[in-house]
This record gives structure tokens, sequence and C-alpha cells, in this order.
């Protein structure tokens, strides 16, 4: 499988390689260090032109390359890499004569670099995923705390004889929960799903905390197709939950602002700091880091996630690339046996199915932006 | 008022805790004689009501802010006929290892009603938690110290302490106001709060946020020695000569406080 060309981690790695070759065969070359140098900038001047090209070709062509064969994929690499590089030879040639070096010796240096990273690459995802990556991210898997599962069980059970009706739904959220929380969590989702989840899940704290728990939501303006790794939000939600509002009895309030800036999905989530809070700290870090990371497992360094206390507070904010559709994904299920085909296309639809009886039970689906 | 009549307060910070509660122990009515005197949202109010309302048994949660259970369970010990204690909790694998081990009762969240009578039914013969039992859970250190003053319980909020002092039987708990007598051990309660305190004297403990300065004062007998200023109360403390260290510890602390 080709790597994501249209990954800033990749294009980074790729610029660096190149540049590092270029390094070592002006070096291979000449001995003085004056003359390294010099070598180096005379392989540079047409070197870089060429990358950034090339690059840019491929881009644009990522989709589409994705969905080829392996084979097919590598081969049409390689017949970029030299058609780029006779039509920057033929650039130098016409417009800085005598600039241009030989073009064998351009065309051997662009298809050997091409080839080691294409192994490098390769051999990468063979490290990374499927096997290595995926156990990785399903060791990841967000866990919900135990004992909100049994304080939310006898929260229904306290409305089971005063307020059946209220209970069918709580056991309706709680059983969407545990529905996304014990699938297979290892592919995206979409936003608008993830953001629906803590809704569900805030309705539920909402029962057991009254009037203790305030929610802020700001989605209106979120992408809803983007997608996102699955859980991303609801165990920052549950943290913001179990730090800002348990330890105190004075109401407070969580606040959630997604929203889409510069082709990027940001989330910021806000919640007060409860004097208490300080006890449960290791815990409150072990949940950002595990995001932390399966956020790096699907985003590379196109994802970060940032935490700070700010002066009545504490703040998680998440940056990610706005993505709507699987490149990898699409390409990983036809990869030999390593999932059933069609699983990842059915993710999105399965939990949409999943949210269809609680539109059906009177909440409109648009409360996820209003409420 | 029926004779021989259980009166239990609950005591827990989720409202749907309390009404499931309230509706278990109904349903124990039949089987056995008994009254809900109160609910309340956590310890410090728990303790509120026990003064005016007194219980024989109080079923608390765990973990509640402003006082948890383990507090509250310590804080009941000074009342003249301390309740028994029954521990709620939904699931904290290693707390409910504790009670096991120290022989304290609890319910697991949700309760069941046979489970619950039965504890009710035991509850006549039970005693008291003791303060050794309630010092091997695990526990954060108490917000309150809690003392006794005409047969009622005061609670002294840890923040409002300048200064801890052990005179002959008791500690002298100083603060802004006023001075209460504590029946503990100095060095437990240096334990509990560890950085809170910090030991100017062998028989002193001043918190660390109250300390003002520190002046060098020369006594009747010639020997000079250093004394701490305190925010908030006139009077100053001697610092002995083994715990001399501090004066420069702290010095060098509210230098490099100053500088950050």
């Amino acid at each position: 499988m080709l790597p994501d060309l249209r990954n800033l981690g990749t294009i980074l790695r790729i610029l660096l390689a190149v540049n590092g070759a270029a390094l070592a065969a002006a070096f291979a070359r000449e001995q003085h260090w004056d003359a390294v140098v010099g070598e180096w900038f005379a392989l540079t001047s047409f070197v870089e032109p060429h990358l950034l090209a090339e690059l840019a070709l491929l881009a644009l062509l990522a989709p589409w390359l994705s969905r080829q064969p392996y084979r097919v994929g590598v081969a049409i690499v390689l017949i970029v890499t030299v058609i780029v590089g006779i039509a920057v030879n033929q650039f130098f040639d016409r417009f800085l004569p005598g600039q241009s070096g030989s073009l064998p010796r351009h065309l051997a240096f662009a298809l050997g670099t091409t080839v080691l990273l294409l192994v490098y690459f390769d051999l990468r995802r063979r490290a990374l995923s499927p096997a290595i990556a995926e156990a990785r991210l399903q060791a990841l898997q967000a866990r919900i705390r135990p004992h909100f599962l049994f304080n939310s069980i006898n929260a229904v059970l306290s409305l089971v004889r005063s307020d059946p009706r209220r209970a069918e739904t709580a056991l309706e959220d709680l059983a969407d929960l545990f529905r996304v929380l014990m699938r297979d969590n290892r592919e995206l989702t979409l936003l608008e799903d993830e953001v629906l989840l803590c809704q569900q899940y805030l309705d539920l704290e909402k029962l057991r905390l009254g009037e203790r728990l305030l929610v802020d939501w700001n989605v209106k303006s979120m992408p809803r197709d983007a997608l996102v790794p699955p859980l991303v939000l609801q165990p920052l939600v549950e943290n913001a939950v179990y730090h800002g509002i348990e330890p105190s009895s004075e109401p407070g309030t969580v606040s959630i602002n997604v929203f889409l800036s510069r082709g990027e999905v940001h989330a910021i989530l806000r919640n007060p700091l409860r004097e208490n809070g300080r006890r449960h700290q290791s815990g409150n870090r072990m949940a950002l880091d595990n995001v932390r990371e399966r956020l790096a497992l699907h985003f590379d360094a196109e994802a970060s996630l940032d935490s700070r206390p700010t002066k009545d507070g504490y703040e998680v904010h998440i940056r990610m690339p706005y993505r709507t559709v699987r490149p990898e994904l699409a390409a990983d299920a036809r990869d030999a046996g390593t999932r059933p085909a069609g699983q990842s296309r059915n993710n999105a639809h399965r939990s949409r199915t999943a949210n269809g009886p609680r539109g059906l039970a009177g909440v409109p689906q648009t409360e996820v932006a209003g409420g | 008022m029926v004779e021989n009549e259980l009166r239990v307060l609950i005591v827990d910070d989720e409202a749907p805790a309390r009404r499931r509660l309230r509706e278990l122990l109904d349903d124990c009515m039949g089987a056995l004689p008994l009254a809900v005197v109160g609910e309340a949202q956590h310890g410090r109010e728990a303790l509120d009501l026990l003064q005016t309302a007194p219980a024989e048994l109080v079923l608390t949660d765990i973990h509640m802010p402003d006082m948890d259970g383990i507090e509250l369970a310590r804080h009941l010990l000074k009342l003249a006929h301390p309740p028994v204690v029954i521990f709620t909790t939904a699931f904290h694998e290693h707390a409910v290892q504790a009670f096991e081990v120290n022989a304290v009762d609890y319910l697991v969240k949700p309760v069941r009603v046979q489970r619950l009578l039965s504890a009710l039914q035991k509850v006549p013969r039970l005693k008291p938690v003791t303060a050794d039992q309630l010092s091997h859970l695990p526990a954060s250190a108490r917000r309150f110290l809690s003392v006794t003053e005409r047969s009622r319980v005061v609670l002294v909020p840890i923040e409002d302490v300048v200064y801890l002092k052990a005179e002959l039987k008791y500690i002298t708990i100083r603060t802004k106001d006023r001075e209460f007598l504590l029946e503990e051990s100095l060095t437990r309660l240096e334990h509990e709060f560890g950085a809170r305190f910090i030991r100017v004297h062998r028989n002193c403990l001043v918190a660390r946020e109250h300390v003002r300065g520190f002046e060098r004062r020369v006594g009747n007998d010639g020997d000079a020695h250093w004394e701490v200023l305190l925010h908030g109360v006139a009077e100053t403390l001697a610092v002995s000569r083994r715990q001399q260290f501090i004066v420069r510890d702290i010095g060098r602390e509210s230098i490099s406080g100053a500088a950050a």
C-alpha cells in the first residue's frame, strides 16, 4: 500500500530523506568541506524543483492512487518520477542553459531515492499497521470508568417506579453508549455521531448530578461529515465531568466548542477546576495521553492535543485535519485479509441507524447542535 | 412513634441514589420498624442534621463533595452516641478491599433489598466503626478538624488553622479568631496533612500559608533564637534549635516564589 501522499508527516519525511540523500551524495563525491557544500547546493538546485513538483503532482493524484493495487501504484509513482525528472531537466535546458547537469545521473538519483523511500514506507506500514497499529489502537480503546456504569444503573433504578418513561430513555442512551464503547473502534467515525454520543453521555450524567452539571454546547458550525477517531471527545467530556463537576456541590459548566477553521477541525473543551481535583491528576493525564496517542496513530503530525489550566478552570484543545473520505481504510480493506472487505464503509451507516430510534422518541436531531 | 424503630439517615450527593435508597428502605419497613430521619448531600450536611435529629444508622456514599463519607465517619465518633455507619459505593475495587480487610460494613450500589434488609437487621448488634479501622481506609486528608464543645461537634476548616500546639493532654488549634482543644496526636496530624504544616518546634505545627516571616530575638538567658511571625495572629512562636533549618528553607521558597 502506498503512503498517504497528502499527509503532512509523510511529506515531511520525504523532504528530509531526499535532502539527506542529496547531502550524502555530495559527501560521496567530494572530500573537501567547501566542495561538499558547493556540490550539495548544485544538487539541490535541481533536486528541489523536481521534488516539489513531484510531491504536488502525487498529492493531486493521491485519492486515485490509493484505489489502485500496490504494484500499479508503485509503477505510476516511478513513471511520474521519470516524467517530472525529464520535464525539470528540459526546463533548466531552456531557461538556464548549462545548469541542468546530466539527465541520466539526475534520473538515477531520483529513481534510487524514490525506490528507497517506497521501501521505507512499506516497511514502516508493516511495522505500524495493520497488525501492530491496530493492536495498539485496540489496547488504547477508550474505557469508561466503571463507577459511571454502576452509578448510572443505580440512577435508572431510581426512576423505574416514579418516572418509567425517563428510565426508558436513560436505558436507551446507556445502550447506545455501550454499543459504541464495545464495538471495534479502530476506524474513523463521523464527527456528528461522536458529538451525539457525548450528548447522550451528558444526559446520563445529568440524571445523576442534576443541576450541578450545566453544559454549554457550541457545535452549530461544526463540519458534521468530518471523520474523526471514535471516542475522541467522549473520554475528554467524561474527564471534564469527573474533575470539574463531581468534586463540588456548586453548579459548574462544561463547555464544548467544535468548529472548522482553515481546513482543520477544532474541538475545545473547558471545565471548571475544583480544589479537590488535584488528587485525580494521574487519571486525567492517562485519558489525555490515550486520546493523544490515538490521534497520532490516525493522523500523525496533522493532529494535536493541548491541555492547559486557565484562570478559572482547565482547557483541552484538539486539532484534526478535515477529512471526509477514508483513503487508507478503503485500501486497507482490500489489503490481503487484514479485515473483512467493506467493514469500514458500513461503520458510518451502522452508527447512524443506531441513533435512529432516538429521533423517533421525539428528541429532534437538531438538539445536538442547539442544546 | 413505634418503639425501637431504627432511625436512618441517608447521605449521598446524587439525588437519584438517595431516592433509590429511600424506596428500598420503604420496602424494608414491613419486615423491620424503621424511619428515615433525613437526607444529606454530603458529610457536612449530615453532621448538621444529626445534631438535631439523631439516628442509629447512617448510610453514606464515599465520594462526595465538601466532605466525603470516610471523613464523616471520623467526625461522627465525636458525637455523644455515635451512630453505626454503613458505606455505600458504586465500584471502588481498592476501597472495597480495604473495607473487607478492616471489617467495615458496606453495600455495593445498586443495592439489593434483601442485602439492605440483612444489613439493617444487624445494626442493633453492631458497634460504631473505630478510629483505628477508619484510619486504614484509603482516604485523603480531612478537610475539617472536629472538636466537641458543649456536647456539639464543631468543625474547623483545615485552611483556617494557623497553628497546632501540643499542650499536656490536648492540642490547641489556633485560628484567626479563637482557640479550640483537640484530642489527637500531633505526629499523626503532621503525617495526615503533609506539606500544609511545618514543624517549628517539638510541640508545634504551623500552617505554611500563614507564615509571614521570621525574626531573630534574644531571650532572657542571652541566647538568640528565631520567632515565627504569623498572618492574622499577633503572637509569635519560637523555633527550636533543632528546627532552625526551616527558617532558611522557607526563606528560599518565598524568594524563588517571588522570582517565579
